[in-house]
């Protein structure tokens, strides 16, 4: 039973695609980058109402499964890819060399790969999904070919990324010797409490979980992560802390609760480490930051260590911790995403006579040259520091919450301290841009409109998230029930 | 009879021109020693039964892998005996590691055990026996793991668009073939009909060569125009 007609909305999207890849190659012109955008958002926005009525079940021989989970980091990561090519409307067309129509191109197949990850649920569908993104998401670090910084980020994430393909391969490969399948299914199946951890298959799960850290930048992975995040275009940084971050978030959890839930003894202490880890390392390492690309790599290394309690929470014994955990999670990585958008979105309007700059100098005296944009990045800072009434605030509270719970008190206390200290730099930014006096250099140049669409949408929903949290929990329960329920 | 009188053909074909790969003096002829063990080793796939195998060793390997080697060969100018000068330096390190490898082999064959089934199996080498292999391989690609296979698809594209994004420069000036303007020109823009006095010849009525088009005029007009500006000077 091949069941096709579920995995609709990657067919649609891939068939769009191909459709779009020929329209931008066809008309021979320079200056498709704008109308190919809009066709590639109409294309992700399409896609994000297919799934939305996308039914349950597994497909295509049960390599691909549709749940509420798959669903719910599906619509994420479709508005994730659409809020990141919206970035880069006007900061590509400024620079002629970004803007050729093969950058949304590539933004529409790694978001198909994306979707496929989540929707994993066979080992070899997994690895073709990351591929997919990651491939695409190494020629995007290289897109502004004439940047020595940016062919840097591209060769370097390349290199890396296909060394993290080989450990992931090599535990996969381990795991079909051991348990004989790749199927999510049939794993869960094969490792039951009984004779589920056999030290080989302890240690081809050490390389999976190697593998997908380095793809999430978790710590003792994240090493690529801020050179890359600096070298690379500012929209496509953007875009790499953003969806495939959450992508590869929601690919770790099913890959661990569903075919390797019963290994959780093994796994949980594993991601114990890196959680503390990130969370440390993100918090401490982005204190002395002067360009603000790093220090976005940093941050982002730090909360994907906040997003891991919740998968820490995730291996404990009670049902009902597990849920609290997972859902925590999805909480924490659907705020992050909008979060992180919006503040990139203030970073790629940082311009000053046409150039991009991206020292945190540069943000000085904001408040007096442009007091929308130094407001709205006041409300992502607060909102990433954890600050009350913000999104940013609620997703740490579930987080620690489903720790303490779990009896991972520890844990909480370091991501406390950890906030505490990474409040400093985010303070620090907003302190910058209302109280220190502009620079010699002037103000920054006005900003595109697009941007403010982004930064309005995103800053809206992190200000008053707490007016109306009913959607969005509903949401990521349901995703719950459908994978640790 | 016929198929074992073939199989010892192929085989010791195979085996000869694979020893000549490696002993022949010439890199061309190397290779196409190569191409001929090639389509030897897929006489042997057609003997065995696996149809699929031997047409796609003969497309791919004869037809791409084999061609690529014969360009390089061809194209990269390597000096084969200046490589082969520290043979004799060499040798003896190279003798060991095949030593160890060699022993490795004899420790993995002495403890090899065939399955009871593999006897059996080895006789069907097509799974079902109903169809053929082929066909069997076509229902694995295609039907069982076709979100793979496309996926698999997806991926390369993608390789595709990357190298010729971060590659691929338009020069400037390049003279590109427009055919639609080809077609679309008339005789008239193209042709010029005089009425040539005998014995007058061309020179006298100014046409040696046919007037320039639109844009040409203008590219001539530019050096001439400042040419002139330099005699007003």
């Amino acid at each position: 039973m091949m069941n096709w007609t579920l995995a609709l909305p990657e067919a649609a999207l891939a068939c769009a695609g191909l459709a779009i890849l020929g329209a931008g190659v066809l008309p021979r012109r320079h200056d498709m980058f704008f109308p190919i955008s809009m066709a590639v958002i109409g294309a992700l926005v399409l896609a994000g109402v297919l799934v939305l009525g996308q039914g349950d079940g597994a497909a295509l021989a049960g390599q691909y499964v549709s749940d509420a989970f798959a669903r719910f980091s599906k619509v994420l990561v479709l508005i994730g890819a659409a809020l990141a090519l919206t970035l880069a409307l006007d900061f590509n067309q400024t620079d002629r060399d970004l803007a050729r129509f093969e950058y949304p191109v590539l933004i529409l197949f790694a978001a198909i790969g994306m979707m496929l990850m989540v929707s994993a649920n066979d080992l070899m569908t997994l690895y073709l999904g990351l591929e997919l993104q990651s491939l695409a998401a190494y020629v995007l670090a290289a897109f502004n070919r004439d940047s020595e910084r940016s062919a840097e980020a591209g060769l370097k994430y390349f290199v890396l990324g296909a060394l993290a393909s080989g450990l992931l391969l090599y535990g996969m490969s381990l795991v079909y010797g051991f348990v004989g399948t790749t199927s999510f299914d049939r794993l869960a199946e094969a490792l039951t409490a009984e004779h589920a951890a056999s030290l080989g298959l302890v240690t081809a799960l050490v390389f999976v979980l190697a593998g997908l850290a380095f793809k999430i930048s978790a710590v003792p992975f994240h090493m690529w992560a801020p050179d890359v995040y600096e070298g690379a275009p500012t929209p496509v940084t953007a875009f790499f802390a953003s969806a495939p971050k959450l992508a590869a978030v929601a690919l770790l959890t099913r890959v661990l609760t569903q075919p390797f839930g019963e290994l959780s003894a093994q796994w949980g202490q594993v991601l114990w480490l890196v959680s503390a880890g990130s969370m440390i390392l993100g918090a401490f390492a982005a204190i002395g930051q002067r360009n603000i690309k790093r220090l976005m790599a940093y941050s982002s290394i730090g909360n994907v260590g906040y997003a891991l309690i919740g998968l820490v929470a995730a291996a404990s014994a009670d049902p009902a911790v597990r849920s609290e955990g997972v859902r925590a999670l999805l909480f924490y990585m659907a705020i992050y995403l909008l979060m992180t958008i919006g503040a990139f979105a203030v970073l790629a309007a940082m311009r000053r006579r046409g150039r991009p700059v991206e020292e945190i100098e540069d943000l000085a005296g904001l408040a007096r040259s442009d007091i929308g944009m130094a407001v709205w990045m006041l409300v992502f800072m607060f909102a990433m520091a954890g600050v009350p009434p913000l999104a940013g605030f609620w997703s740490k509270l579930f987080v620690f919450r489903a720790a303490i719970e779990g009896g991972y008190v520890w844990l909480a206390v370091i991501g406390v301290l950890t906030s505490v200290v990474a409040a400093y730099y985010y303070v620090r930014i907003v302190r910058v841009m209302f109280f220190d006096a502009p620079g010699a250099a002037g103000a920054l140049d006005a900003r595109p409109a697009s941007l403010t669409v982004v930064m309005a949408a995103t800053g809206l929903f992190t200000a008053l998230f707490s007016v109306a949290p009913g959607p969005l929990l509903a949401a990521a329960q349901a995703a719950v029930a459908a994978i640790a329920g | 009879m016929l198929a074992a009188v073939a199989f010892y053909a192929f085989s010791a074909v195979l085996i000869a021109s694979a020893a000549m790969v490696v002993v022949a003096r010439n890199p061309v002829h190397s290779v196409l020693f190569l191409i001929l063990a090639f389509f030897n080793a897929a006489g042997l796939m057609l003997i065995a039964g696996g149809e699929f195998l031997a047409m796609i060793l003969v497309i791919v390997y004869v037809g791409a892998v084999a061609v690529l080697f014969l360009f390089v060969v061809m194209m990269l100018d390597v000096d084969f005996a200046r490589m082969r000068e520290g043979f004799q330096r060499y040798a003896p390190v190279g003798a060991l590691v095949g030593g160890v490898l060699l022993v490795e082999l004899l420790f993995v064959l002495g403890s090899w055990r065939f399955a009871p089934e593999a006897p059996g199996l080895r006789l069907s080498p097509n799974p079902g026996a109903t169809v053929g292999n082929t066909e069997a391989l076509a229902r694995i690609l295609y039907t069982d793991n076709v979100l793979l296979f496309q996926a698999a698809g997806v991926i390369l594209l993608v390789a595709m668009i990357g190298a010729i994004v971060l590659t691929l420069r338009e020069r400037p000036g390049t003279r590109r073939q427009v055919i639609a303007a080809q077609v679309a020109r008339a005789p008239a823009e193209t042709v010029v009909l005089r009425q040539v006095p005998i014995g007058a010849g061309l020179k006298n009525i100014g046409i040696l060569r046919p007037p320039p088009a639109a844009e040409e005029r203008e590219a001539l007009s530019e050096p001439e125009r400042h040419g002139h500006g330099g005699g007003h000077h």
